[in-house]
This record gives structure tokens, sequence and C-alpha cells, in this order.
């Protein structure tokens, strides 16, 4: 045989402007030129988008073709001569460019994308000065679509990249071209607001300004804005943004692109909550509380009280006497100087497993609640169990990915408390309560053959009862052929009151059918939180204490206030699994220490010291994501008032308690000295699980389920106006199902009273199927249910007097 | 011998006779000073003196926020603050000129693109406060008011050269 040249079969040879460039067969010219570097003019085409091929700016003459050619949509083939630069293909991109300026209007000097908008960009190079037409021009009339985007829909270009976008890659068609011709326009079907939860993408896609940011609109022009990198602070995901900043306020913010987390796209939480920091109740400055009233002081001043107040609770109880929550949300470095001023005073009370209830399994926990594979992983997978999890409201971007999956085929299962809306194909939904989530775990583990052998008669006994049904053979055994197949655990896991029996159950089906386990934690830092030792029973670097060293976890604390609680922004009535509870504790301590961003109307109630801490984009630190993958940022402005960022008020307190190795001089100092520690630690969800689990009640009252919304993760999200005044920021309801609203009598009601122990509030009730018989479900983390008890657990229903 | 030149010129003031020489010349030309204030020069139409704010005809301002001027200016002398005003429209809700730091060059005027920021013949002002010289949108809005009728004048006439 002759010698045949090293290239692959599909590989051929394009020439553009008289360079010769290699591409793949079936790619466009357009990708080939973008790849060689070569412009090609666009407005429809977008590299993660289906071609439109509808805007024709991209015309390029091409050799023997008769008519220039759409470069986004012509394939290459082989020994094809492109003309991106020749008189024929300028002279076909200047009458398009005059054709798209035939309607639209002149007024970009008012236009929120005056600036960087990329029709202006091209109208400079192939625009002409001077119009040719005298005609009027189109005026189209604007429909509201919420509180998010701004429209203008006179400007629209008719790209359509909005449309493509909503349909592909947020999954909801929920705008369409309506029209032909000059009477095309852009629009909803039915009149009504955009509700995907990712639909501020389309402010970045639109290339002209008909669909801008309403919460930044008119405020700031795209070229007084300085950009600022950074990470999202509120999923586990880590998707990478961008803060444009003027005068050291924040402005907007923007994806940036990163392929392997969030590509280029960004969730609404993550674009819009930045609003929530110029809140009207940011703290300002250090307060004190003397008496009644509040007083302001000066840092000094208000350290020296902290330490004070911490000395009384050492010498009356020891450092027992000490408990410490911190938010998950907190940087890494926020974390580990917690965790190490708790542990530098000889305690182990601190926690960030705010919503969690079920502790039991803590000490065989991984070392850090890792995803299992990486977030790209996801879009390759054959099968998924996710237990518990809204996911689409949890993590948007983990949401789009395992979209990415259904749409290839794979088969995803849901085993949740509520019938969630999802936008992919689910091959099996079992919506259950909290007992009817174990009993469907257990009966795809009995399917596989896992989990009946245990120790525990109980678990025998209780596994001999369970048949698995048809849904649940199904989803062990796609579970089983899958070769890449995983079981994911989410919020609403977190959140059981057996918790370490899902996880256990969970276990064993990954085991049994070779999938990988995964978890899909809470919050920003939820992974980082478990590597800094922000947990009662394990030290910085998962390290376990000695036996009997451990300190209280969340529960534990609530339940026996400590003489001196610190909370590092956590707002109890908010972030804690039983609200009433968590609030009770707060007032019940003898010293509370607040360090916020915020203070409420409630801290000011049971705080006795308020210190101001930096938030979101004030501060430096490191996010660990649900890969474990460690994400640095830097301030992008000076914190608000008198605030200071919190590992830096961290170690002061270090300092003033006289505890060693706190002079720290930057945060990276701090986060070097963590990942010394803690850099090389291999997340492994396979460590043993138990095969002693037991079961929790399966009360035979109603049991409430409270999710938490996706505007009410975290206090930054809680005070983003925009995002709540979208339909997903809407106040707590109950929801039950119609027969069960029957039964219980309160089918003509409008609002009840919700009992729990003796936490209670009225609220509106909806009559919704979604929620399974046994249950109300009445979501956590808003004003309406901030009293309530237990997120999972039993509560009363009866008509509001 | 330049030495007795020397003395004989300096002991008959030889040099206060050439300096009376140059007074008495101007004593006899045509006079350019002027009594001001009580004359002034004549102005072009294109003056730049202080800046005004206009007004549309109906009232309603001019300046649509979209920081031009601000952009424009090489001093950075303009800090504009704008947001979405109640009729949707977008307004600056601040518009403030540092008078020390503006070198009177019309880049702002120039750069604008409804005739909003003007630069007047006004160029009689002072300030009794630290910090009076930056002038606020009210305070622009108010010389436009006043001086509208010399700014319209003033532009008509330069119409046909921009």
């Amino acid at each position: 045989m002759s010698a045949k040249p090293d290239v692959p079969e599909d590989l051929i040879t394009v020439e553009i402007d008289g360079t010769a460039y290699r591409a793949r067969k079936g790619e466009m010219i357009i990708q080939v030129a973008d790849a060689a570097g070569v412009t090609i003019p666009r407005f429809c085409y977008h590299t993660k988008l289906p071609i439109a091929a509808s805007c024709r700016m991209c015309l390029v003459e091409v050799e023997r073709a008769p008519k220039p050619l759409p470069a986004c949509a012509t394939p290459v083939t082989d020994g094809m001569k492109v003309f991106t630069r020749s008189v024929r293909a300028i002279a076909a991109q200047k009458a398009v460019m005059e054709f798209l300026l035939i309607n639209h209007p002149l007024d970009c000097p008012i236009c929120d994308q005056g600036g960087e908008c990329e029709l202006q960009d091209l109208s400079l190079g192939f625009g002409s000065s001077v119009s040719r037409f005298a005609e009027k021009k189109r005026v189209v009339v604007d429909h509201d679509l919420g509180p998010l985007i701004a429209t203008d829909m006179t400007r629209c270009i008719h790209c359509t990249r909005c449309i493509r976008f909503l349909e592909v890659i947020a999954g909801r068609k929920e705008l369409g071209g309506i029209g032909r011709g000059e009477h095309m326009r852009i629009d909803t079907y039915v009149e009504r607001s955009l509700r995907s939860e990712m639909s501020g993408n389309v402010i970045d896609v639109c290339p002209v300004g008909a669909l801008t940011s309403k919460p930044f609109q008119f405020t700031a022009r795209a070229w007084e804005l300085r950009e600022f990198p950074a990470i999202a602070p509120h999923d586990s995901m880590g998707s990478n943004l961008a803060l444009h900043t003027r005068r050291g306020r924040v402005m907007r913010v923007v994806p940036r692109e990163n392929e392997s987390i969030n590509e280029v796209w960004l969730s609404d939480r993550d674009r819009f909550a930045y609003q929530g920091l110029y809140a009207a109740d940011r703290l300002k400055s250090p307060m004190i509380r003397r008496g009644d009233h509040w007083e302001e002081v000066e840092w000094d001043v208000a350290l020296e009280f902290v330490v004070d107040g911490l000395h009384r609770a050492l010498d009356e109880r020891g450092p027992a006497g000490i408990g410490t929550l911190i938010s998950p949300t907190a940087t890494l470095e926020e974390l580990y100087l917690a965790n190490r001023l708790v542990r530098g005073l000889g305690g182990a009370n601190i926690d960030h497993r705010l919503r969690q209830a079920d502790f039991r399994d803590q000490d065989r926990a991984p070392p850090f609640p890792w995803l299992g594979q990486s977030i790209e992983d996801l879009e390759n997978l054959d099968a998924a169990l996710i237990v518990g999890s809204n996911v689409r409201h949890e993590q948007p971007i983990a949401a789009h990915r395992l979209r990415k999956a259904a749409l290839r085929g794979a088969a995803i299962a849901f085993v949740n408390p509520v019938d969630f809306d999802f936008h992919f194909p689910v091959a099996h939904k079992i919506v259950a309560g909290p007992a009817g989530m174990v009993r469907s775990l257990a009966g795809i583990a009995k399917a596989l053959g896992a989990g009946g052998d245990g120790e525990v008669p109980q678990v025998r006994e209780f596994f001999k009862n369970v048949n698995p049904d048809q849904a649940e053979r199904e989803i062990a055994q796609a579970l089983r052929d899958g070769v890449r197949s995983t079981v994911l655990l989410g919020n609403l896991a977190t959140a059981h009151p057996g918790f370490s029996v899902l996880q256990a159950l969970a276990g064993w089906i990954a085991e049994a059918s070779g999938a990988t386990l995964g978890y899909l934690p809470e919050a920003a830092n939820s992974a980082g939180a478990w590597i800094a030792g922000a947990v009662p029973h394990r030290d910085a670097g998962a390290v376990a204490v000695a036996p009997g060293a451990g300190g209280l976890d969340a529960a534990a604390m609530l339940e026996s206030p400590p003489d001196a609680l610190i909370l590092f922004g956590v707002e109890p009535e908010f972030d804690c699994w039983d609200p009433a509870k968590a609030r009770r504790a707060a007032g019940a301590a003898g010293f509370t220490v607040v360090m916020s961003p915020y203070a409420g109307d409630a801290a000011r109630d049971y705080a006795d010291v308020l210190l101001p801490i930096a938030a979101f984009a004030e501060t430096s630190g490191t996010f660990v994501n649900a890969e474990g993958r460690w994400q640095g940022f830097r301030g992008a402005c000076a914190p608000y008032g008198a605030a200071r960022p919190g590992w830096k008020v961290l170690r002061v307190l270090g300092n003033l308690l006289g505890l060693a190795g706190f002079e720290y001089t930057s945060a990276e100092q701090v986060r070097d000295e963590l990942h010394g520690k803690a850099g090389t630690l291999a997340p492994d969800n396979r460590s043993a699980w138990p095969d002693t689990v037991e079961l929790p009640d399966a009360g035979a009252g109603l049991v409430r389920i409270g999710d938490v919304p996706i505007y009410g993760t975290d206090a930054l999200v809680r005070r983003a106006t925009a995002l709540q005044q979208t339909e997903h920021g809407r106040d707590a309801t109950v929801r039950i199902r119609a027969a069960l609203a029957q039964r219980l009598g309160l089918a003509e009601a409008a609002r009840v009273e919700v009992m729990q122990g003796d936490a209670r509030a009225v609220l509106p009730l909806v009559v919704d199927d979604r929620v399974p018989d046994g249950c109300a479900w009445i979501s956590a983390a808003l004003p309406g249910s901030a009293g309530l008890g237990p997120s999972i657990g039993p509560v009363t229903l009866r008509v509001a007097s | 011998m330049p030495a007795i030149r020397n003395y004989i010129k300096s002991l008959f003031q030889w040099e206060l006779f050439l300096g009376l020489r140059v007074t008495g010349r101007y004593l006899f030309t045509r006079k350019v000073t002027l009594m001001y204030p009580e004359e002034k020069t004549p102005q072009s139409p294109r003056f730049r003196g202080l800046h005004a704010l206009r007004r549309y005809p109906n009232g309603e301002e001019r300046c649509i926020a979209c920081k031009l001027c601000e952009a424009a200016c090489p001093t950075l002398a303009i800090t504009i603050e704008s947001e979405r005003r109640a009729d949707g429209t977008r307004r600056t809700t601040r518009y403030d000129i540092d008078l020390f730091k503006c070198i009177f060059c019309g880049f702002c005027e120039e750069s604008c693109p409804v005739d909003s920021i003007v630069e007047t013949r006004v160029y009689e002002y002072h300030y009794e406060d630290r910090g009076g010289q930056i002038i606020t949108k009210q305070q622009l809005l108010a010389n436009g008011e006043r001086y509208e009728a010399r700014i319209a004048e003033d532009r008509a006439q330069d119409a046909r050269y921009r």
C-alpha cells in the first residue's frame, strides 16, 4: 500500500481568503472561520444554539456558487474556496445591513445596549451613514415579560436567538415569532411573563437592545463599568460570573464562560441577586444592645464587647458553652477561621448543616459531599436516580446538564415528595411522602438485590415487606443497564428526617447497580464547609476528632441553646430546618453574636451585638463547588459602610482572644494554610455505608414538605427585589391535593391555620394535586413560614378563624 | 568711549525718554481697553461659557441620560446618574459639572444628540462656598430656563455651519 498522509478520514481542506485550513466534514463555514480567527459578521448565529440562518449577515462568496451563501448554514466541502472580504461578499453584507436598518430605530442614546450592541458595532463597518429610506419606521407594541426582562421590541431584528434559547436550552417554548415579513414580532404566546429560571440569558443572546435587564435598566453604560471575575454564591455549581461595578457599586452581573461548569449561561438567581447587596437592612456599623435600644459603636468597642461575652460564657460552662452556626455560603476562609476559633477555645460546637435534621450517620459521611463526577459528566449519563431534589430550582446549571443527557435518551428518574415540574423528559417520577420515599428507595434496592441482608432485624423485617413495583423495577434496571449511571441526593433528601436511611439506601442502590453515588449539595460552599472543618465531629481536612471530643451539631445546639451563640451569616428564622426552634434558641442564648451583612428586625430582636460583615462581591475568598473545584475570587468593591470582610473580623477576634496562629495578612494566606491540610483530600462517596440503619417513624398524621424555594436560599437572594417579584418569589402557601382538602373539610377554605407544636401561621390554601396524599407542601425560608417548625415533620391544618 | 556714552545717557536719563516715547505713542492711538463691567467685548454665538441644560418648549427636559457628554469630557468634569422615570423614560437623577475641572472645550455640547447640554455666553459667575463650583442638575436646568431665548438664537445662528 502506498503511504497515505496521516490525516483522519473526515478531515478536509478549505480555503478561506486565500489561506488553507483543515476542517471536519459537516462543519459550517462560520465555524471553520471562527476557529481560524477570520471574522465573519453575524447576528443570528450563536455557538450554543441551533442554526437559523435568518439574519443573512454572514453572507460570503464561495467559488462557483451563483450567489453569496450564508456562512452559518453552508457546510464546508473539500477544496471549497471562500471569500469573506471580496467585493461581492462585502456588497452582500452591506445590503443586508441596509435592510436591517430600515426598521431599526436610531435611539442608540437611550438604548441600554448602546456601547455593547452587535448591530451598532457592525453598522460602523457595514452601514451607510445616510439612509436611503424616508418611509416611517415600524413600531411594535411591547408586552411585559416580567420583572427581570425589559423589552423594546421595535429594536428587534428577528434573529430568533431568544426563541431558540428558550426552546433549546431553557426547555420552555415561552417566546415565539408571530406573523410574517414586516408584521413579524417576537412575543409570548399568551400574554404572560417569562417563567424559566434561566430567562436572564436572553439578555445576553439578544444582539440588539430589544431584550435588556430590567433591574439594570437605564442605570449605567457599558463603558463606565469595571469588570471583576467572581463565583456565583447561590448554588453548589460555582458558576463563573463577572461583576460589573461603577464607582464602587455592583451594577449588574453577567456570565463568564467556563465550558466545564456553566458554559456561557447563568441562572437568574446568580444574575439578579446582586440587588440584595443594597437592601435597606444592610448593616452599616457595629452595634451593641444597651438595654432596649441599639447603639452604633466603633469596631474596637464591639469586638471588646464580643470578647467579654465569650469570656463570660467560657468562665461559666467552659468551651462547651459556646456554639457557632455558620452559613454554608460563607467563604472557605471564613469557615476555616471560624472552625479554628471554636476549636482554639477548646470547643467543637460548630456546624453549617442548618437545613439537615438527621445527623446519626455523620461519622461515616464522605470527606465532603461530592457530586461523584464532574458537572460535564452529568450530560453523558445514561441513567440517573435523583432523590429529593427539585434540581431545576436548586441547581439550574446541573439541571441544564441533566436535560442534555435526557434529550440524548438518558433515563432520569426522580423520587420526590412533590411532583416537581422538569424541563426534560423524565423516565419515572415517584412522588411519595417522606416515609414513602424511603419505601420506594428500598423497593429499588430490593429490585437490585441489595440491602435485605443487613444486621438489624428491624431492617430485615422491613425489607421482607417491601415489594418493588413496576416503576421501581424499571428504575433499577435502567441504573444497572446504563454504562454511566448515577444516584444523586438533593436538598430534600438532606432535609429528610431519615437522611441517614436515604443515604444508606442510595449507597446500596449505587453499589448494586454500579452507579456513582453523588450529592447535589445545597449551598455555594457546602463542600468547602466540610473541608474547612465547620462540622462538630471533624476538623479541617476532614480529620476526625478524637472520640468524645466532638461537639454539638446544628440541631443539638438549637435544642439546648449554648450560653454564647455566634451566628455567622445565618438568619435562623429562614436558614434553619426548624425555624421556630432556631429563633427561640437565638433568643434564649445568654449572649448572641450576629455577624452578618444584614440585620433585619428579627436579628435586632435576639442579638446582643451585631457585627457588619462584607457581603458577596465585597470580600475575597474561595468557594468549593460540588465537583470539589476550588475557585477563588477577590472583592470587587469596598464593603458597605463600616463592614469588614468576615475573615478579617474572625482573625482579629482570634487575636483578641489570645489564640495562637491568627496572624494572617491576607485571605490567600488563610486559604493556602487550609490547602496544605486539605488540598489532597480525595472525594469518596463510596466510604463504607452502614448496613445498620434505623427507619424513621412513619407518622400517621399530615406531614409538612418544606422545600426551600429558588429565591429563598440565602440572605442575599431573599433581598433581591426583582427576583422576589417573579412568579417563583411568592410568599408561602399551603398546598394540598383536592381529595385531602375534601377529607380535612378545607375544600372551601381560602386561608388555613398551620400548626406545628407551638408554632403557627395563617397561610393561603392552594389545592394542588402535585402534592402526595397525607402531605402539605409549605415551603420554608419565606416570610410567611418563618415562624413554623420542622421543614419536614408533622403538621396540623384547620380553617383559619 | 562706550563708558563716556553710557555716562551721558544715564546723566540725561535716556531710557526714561525711550519709555515715555511708547507712552506718548499710545496716548494718541485708538483705545482698546474697555471699562469692564460698564463696557463688554462683543461675543461670538459660539462663545463657550457657563453650562446649561435645556428643555423642550413643552417643558420636558431634553436630557435623556445617554452619558455621551460624560464619556466625551476630557477632564471627567461631568458626573451623571440615571434611572427609569415613572413614565418609563430614561432620565438623569444627577447631573453634576465640576467647573474647576471643566476646561470649556465644548465637547459635551458637541456630543449631545438632543442639544440638551449647552455652553452659554455667561461667564460672570462666582462661588461663595467650598464645593459651590460643582453645579447640579437643578442649577443647570435653571440656567437653561433663564437663558433659553439667547441659547436658542445662538444655535439658530450657528445651525448652518453644523
